[in-house]
């Protein structure tokens, strides 16, 4: 019965990434113009598909009655209590990115938030000044030289790469606390993470709505932002890409 | 006093012009900081208001046409599309398309009650400015809003932004896109869509 969610998302992640991940590469001219890579985009839209119609009819409502019950207090506890329990997990892709000072911090914000911060429930570690820690297995394989692959929206999970979604399904079995000896519940990070997914769609409902739901064409809106967040938060700045105030005519406009 | 400001003023003057060949056609830092505070103070301003959401969106409008180079951002936003588009078309579509913008964003804004952007510096990139700011909004880690600047139409103003590596240029050219194909490509169709929606 241990991780008896976890290998059934794995195998249908993994299955997904194994259609997916095929033949389909990237010439450095197109990865340089910073352009989109969607070979897969007709099963992308079915997923697309899918994923609208499981938030219309099950994560929007949940999450608007999740954060009208919750005061906005407890709902920040839930985000400090799930990112908590992902810090030694974060830890180890530092390490394994040769960032020792970050992984470092991660530990600091773990040891510190589960005991000074009531078991992770609140956030003393950034009060303390220790630095945010924020990473996962698909920047481990663009640390190790990986490129981002073809994109793909993901079941439940939304949008993603090839290369991320890898990391998906590794980060499930790459958390040290699932390695504990006594833990008391199974799956808690998952759940916790869940809840935290939950939150922050019902804290930010607008603004996904509006991406989701008002755009002219939602899944091409959020294959771009998520891939020029997802640049950006693995390359930092790319000053080459910026467009420039000359690229096109503005005559009669 | 007077005598040691004005004094300071032409010799940090002699300095930058010794320094930048050509100052006199380069972009002005000083200013393109000022625009964007100004733009930051206004923005505030509004949200802290309390009016009425068509009220603020009337205000959003007014800023977004006094500190952004609207005629480059609705040409790029409507890309190449804009070369089938009549003059009158074009005219009519920068008008409709920033009301748009300004409902769009301003929407955006109001969830930024209670929080601040601060300018953290400004940098030339390329052939414009980049007024680097930082966003601390209630209960998230901050985040780094930039704002690009061109003094192409004679002063300094804003035409991109990006949040968290996010641009506004491509963003509203992958939804005018779209809303073009989804009218089959009928420019008068957009811009009378564009002047209800947001």
């Amino acid at each position: 019965m241990e991780l008896s969610l976890r290998p059934l998302l794995a195998a249908s992640l993994i299955g997904l990434a194994g259609i997916t991940s095929g033949c389909a590469t990237k010439t450095p001219a197109q990865k340089a113009s910073g352009e989109i890579f969607d070979p897969y985009e007709s099963t992308n839209r079915s997923i697309h598909g899918f994923n609208l119609g499981l938030d219309k009819v099950l994560v929007r409502p949940a999450s608007k009655g999740y954060i009208a019950v919750m005061p906005p207090p407890m709902v920040d506890s839930v985000n400090y209590f799930a990112e908590n329990l992902s810090m030694p997990g974060r830890m180890v892709d530092s390490l394994l990115q040769g960032k020792f000072k970050q992984a470092g911090h991660a530990l600091a914000r773990f040891l510190i938030n589960s005991t000074v911060g009531f078991a992770g429930l609140a956030d003393p570690a950034t009060e303390f000044e220790i630095p945010q820690v924020d990473t996962d297995f698909g920047e481990t394989l663009h640390v190790w030289g990986f490129g981002e692959g073809a994109y793909v929206e993901l079941p439940i999970y939304g949008p993603s790469t090839t290369r991320d979604a890898v990391g998906v399904v590794v980060n499930m079995f790459t958390n040290p606390l699932d390695f504990a000896p006594t833990k008391p519940v199974n799956n808690i990070s998952l759940y916790a993470d869940g809840a935290r997914r939950l939150g922050d769609r019902g804290r930010y409902a607008d603004t996904v709505d509006a991406v989701l739901y008002d755009s002219a064409d939602g899944y091409a809106q959020a294959r771009a932002l998520y891939l020029q967040n997802r640049r950006y938060k693995l390359e930092g700045d790319a000053p080459d890409l910026y467009i420039t105030p000359d690229e096109i005519s503005t005559e009669g406009f | 006093m007077t005598v040691s400001v004005s004094r300071r003023h032409l010799i940090g003057a002699a300095v930058a012009a010794a320094a930048l060949p050509g100052t006199a056609f380069a972009l002005n830092q000083t200013n393109a900081r000022t625009m964007v505070t100004k733009l930051i103070a206004d923005i505030n301003k509004v949200i802290d208001s309390g009016k009425s959401e068509t009220a603020m969106y009337r205000d959003f409008e007014r800023i977004f046409r006094s500190y952004s180079d609207t005629s480059y951002i609705a040409a790029y936003a409507m890309g190449v599309d804009g070369r089938r588009a009549s003059a009158a078309q074009k005219r009519a579509f920068t008008d409709a398309f920033t009301g748009y913008i300004s409902r769009k964003y301003g929407q955006r804004f109001r969830e930024f009650i209670g929080g601040r952007l601060e300018v953290d510096g400004v940098h030339q990139v390329k052939n414009f400015l980049e007024v680097r700011t930082t966003a601390y909004l209630r209960g998230e880690s901050p985040f780094e809003v930039n704002f690009h600047v061109s003094d192409r139409t004679g002063k300094e103003l804003f035409f991109n932004i990006y949040i968290e590596g996010v641009n506004m240029l491509l963003t509203e050219r992958t939804e005018i896109g779209a809303m073009l194909d989804k009218r089959q490509g009928n420019i008068d169709k957009l811009i009378a869509d564009l002047k209800t929606a947001s």
